[in-house]
């Protein structure tokens, strides 16, 4: 598949804004200054990138508690971002949701989520959403190894069957749920679940944003034009800890290391493209600065933004009350 | 006007709300009934509790959905779809099943709007009945409104007749939050008059279903009945009772609940729950706390016991409030003299 230019950069860029934020998190973080817990995307940035390609802002997307790389991908803002992960009321949720419930349902972003296979069901809800008002759009879930093993994931991609709606399940296969291994905790293969339940399946190698990107475009179109929902199973690697502040004494040394020298989605992306003439890396290297720019800004902005005030804590429970 | 049943007033209210939004839309275990079955029949069912028969008929698959039998998934897909611009009523069956889904329900749909910072909506309903009273034992009979009640970012609803109900759910579906709207089976075929046209009942005003001078009774969705029919008997005993129906629990009428305590007196709250954390106890330190001035006697709360709910007649009926109970604990309200008066 020919990818357009502008699709290109902006992809290109989408990724080094997860990479970049993810990265300066990891450093900010250990300073303490950032409450709560964070959970790092760094590694697995095409995946996001690569499936919201495809996407506007009428399509729905769930996240996962490694929500950071799909809001950026989707559309939120960086700023508005930092400030919620550090509790500001100029955060995008006011800072009352923090890392884990980074939403914007103005940009089809049903947020990420603290609830291990939380979204699969609401996606379905959205797709029938996207059906039933005939708008065109598809809805995706992303969603990870552990979280296939959930009662809820399993049931959504039989619903979903049976509804025939417009849905995509990308499983975000990292290898890991917390520090258990998917070759330990998940029977069969996804191959085989989606199988199970007649549903089209497709693959790739989620370090690769060209191969995410294709194997997208396949499953999201399958979605769109009607014929039911589809499973695409991303393969990729976190480069973090489950959260930070896990040592990963778990995995084999050298394991990370080598998936950071090999499997770099931004390096090899750059590489990709001077292959194939297909970019000028001077572009690319303009990108990598300006996110740099903008990550600091929004860090600088999150650090002297107001903290939200004692009237926040009582608002916006309901509607009307 | 016309007599309907409970179960027909809540059809109403779902027929006239889908006719005036395209967004309402049902789903369900069986609600559209028959789907898939050998003899090709649809809409044989309409929910097992048949309250749903005919909206399949007259609205179509489009909007009236059978779901599997996967409450987590079709929980999560009302709430999804509330988020994302439709209206969906969810029919939960029994509200026991709740064990499948509450993490749809609580921890999705009722934290979305605070959580997101005020942006989102989630105007959605589930359905479900509650209830003892039909030897369905402990796993189809509860009634888990305090539930519910605790958890911030719900609405809850406890109809305590077929006018209520009618009413009570055109608010729910008109609600931009989320409620959960529960119907206690044993009432389905209660009949009163109920208007044909719609009107809703707005959340957090209680209705007074008697007036008196000397007892307030609170009571909760089907007790609501048996607190009249002991306030009835008392008053020709010259006992005068207001009784209360919050019709909901959340948002709760606490300021009808106090004004009426502050003119009787006398506190009888009835509640067919659990009696743990519970309505009544919830009722109890609300009065205790802002009326206490008031109380002449202490509060009495007519509950059942702390065990799931039995099976067998002679053992569900010991485990349910009634009228009887009811006016005995009014009486002993009444009766109550202060040992140690003022020195
Ligand atoms: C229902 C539920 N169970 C457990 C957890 C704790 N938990 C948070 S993330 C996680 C691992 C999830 O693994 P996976 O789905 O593979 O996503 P990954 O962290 O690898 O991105 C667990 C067990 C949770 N948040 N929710
Ligand atoms: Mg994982």
């Amino acid at each position: 598949m020919q990818i357009a230019h502008d699709i290109l950069l902006r992809s290109y860029r989408s990724m080094r804004t997860i990479r970049d934020f993810e990265e300066r998190l990891h450093v900010e973080f250990a300073t303490g200054e950032i409450p709560g817990f964070v959970h790092l995307y760094c590694g697995e940035e095409a995946s996001a990138v690569g499936v919201c390609a495809h996407l506007s802002d009428t399509d729905t997307i769930a996240s996962t508690h490694r929500g950071h790389g799909h809001c950026i991908a989707k559309g939120v803002g960086v700023e508005g971002m930092m400030a919620e992960i550090y509790g500001r009321k100029t955060g995008v949720c006011h800072g009352k949701g923090g890392s884990m419930h980074i939403a914007d349902l103005s940009l089809g972003m049903l947020g990420a989520n603290g609830i291990v296979g939380g979204g699969p069901p609401l996606i379905c809800g959205a797709a029938l959403s996207h059906k039933v008002l005939k708008d065109g759009g598809v809805a995706v879930a992303f969603y990870g190894d552990g979280a296939s093993n959930e009662g809820t994931t399993l049931e959504s991609l039989n619903l979903a069957m049976v509804w025939q709606l417009p849905a995509v399940f990308v499983c975000e296969d990292n290898g890991y749920g917390e520090a258990t291994g998917a070759s330990y905790a998940c029977a069969g293969t996804q191959k085989a679940r989606a199988a199970g339940f007649g549903m089209p399946y497709f693959d790739c190698d989620g370090t690769d944003f060209f191969a995410v990107h294709e194997a997208a475009g396949q499953a999201i179109a399958h979605a769109r034009a009607g014929h039911g929902p589809v499973m695409l199973h991303v393969h990729l690697a976190r480069w973090y800890g489950h959260f930070e502040g896990d040592a990963m004494t778990y995995r084999a040394n050298g394991e990370v290391a080598r998936e950071r020298s090999e499997h770099d989605c931004l390096q090899n992306f750059r590489k990709h493209v001077t292959e194939t003439s297909l970019l000028d890396l001077s572009a690319l290297d303009d990108i990598d600065s300006n996110v740099k720019d903008e990550i600091e800004a929004a860090v600088k902005a999150a650090k002297n933004a107001p903290l939200p005030e004692p009237a926040d804590l009582q608002a916006d429970v309901y509607v009307s009350y | 006007m016309s007599k309907k049943s409970f179960r027909q007033a809540i059809n109403e209210a779902l027929r006239q709300e889908m006719q005036r939004d395209p967004r309402v839309i049902l789903m369900g275990e069986d609600i559209a009934g028959g789907q898939g079955g050998s003899a090709g029949v649809v809409d044989a069912w309409g929910g097992v509790l048949g309250v749903t028969k005919g909206l399949y008929t007259e609205f179509g698959a489009e909007r009236v959905f059978d779901t599997p039998i996967s409450e987590a998934s079709y929980i999560g897909a009302a709430v999804g779809a509330a988020a994302t611009g439709l209206r969906p009523v969810a029919e939960l069956m029994f509200v026991d099943f709740v064990g499948s889904c509450l993490d749809q329900i609580m921890n999705q749909a009722a934290k979305f709007r605070y959580m997101f910072g005020g942006k989102a909506r989630t105007p959605l309903v589930i359905r479900a009945m509650y209830g003892a009273g039909f030897n369905a034992a402990a796993q189809h009979s509860q009634a888990l409104y305090p539930l519910f009640t605790h958890i911030p970012g719900l609405k809850v609803v406890v109809p305590s007749s077929p006018y209520e109900a009618k009413g009570l759910l055109i608010e729910a579906i008109r609600d931009d939050d989320p409620v959960i709207f529960l119907e206690n089976k044993v009432m389905y075929d209660d009949e009163e008059e109920v208007p044909d046209e719609p009107y809703s009942i707005p959340f957090g005003e209680a209705n007074l279903t008697r007036e008196g001078d000397d007892v307030t009774i609170v009571a909760f969705g089907r007790m609501v009945n048996f607190a009249n029919e002991a306030a009835d008997r008392l008053g020709k005993d010259g006992i005068s009772c207001t009784v209360i129906d919050p019709r909901t629990t959340s948002p709760l009428d606490s300021a009808t609940i106090l004004e009426c305590v502050e003119d009787t007196g006398r506190l009888v709250i009835v509640d067919e729950s659990s009696p743990r954390c519970n309505m009544a106890t919830d009722v109890a330190a609300l009065v205790a706390e802002q009326a206490f001035d008031a109380l002449r006697a202490p509060i009495r709360q007519v509950v059942p016991p702390h065990t799931p709910v039995p099976f067998a007649t002679v053992l569900e009926k010991l485990y349910l409030p009634d009228a009887a109970r009811i006016e005995s604990a009014v009486r002993s309200v009444m009766a109550y003299k202060k040992a140690k008066q003022d020195a």
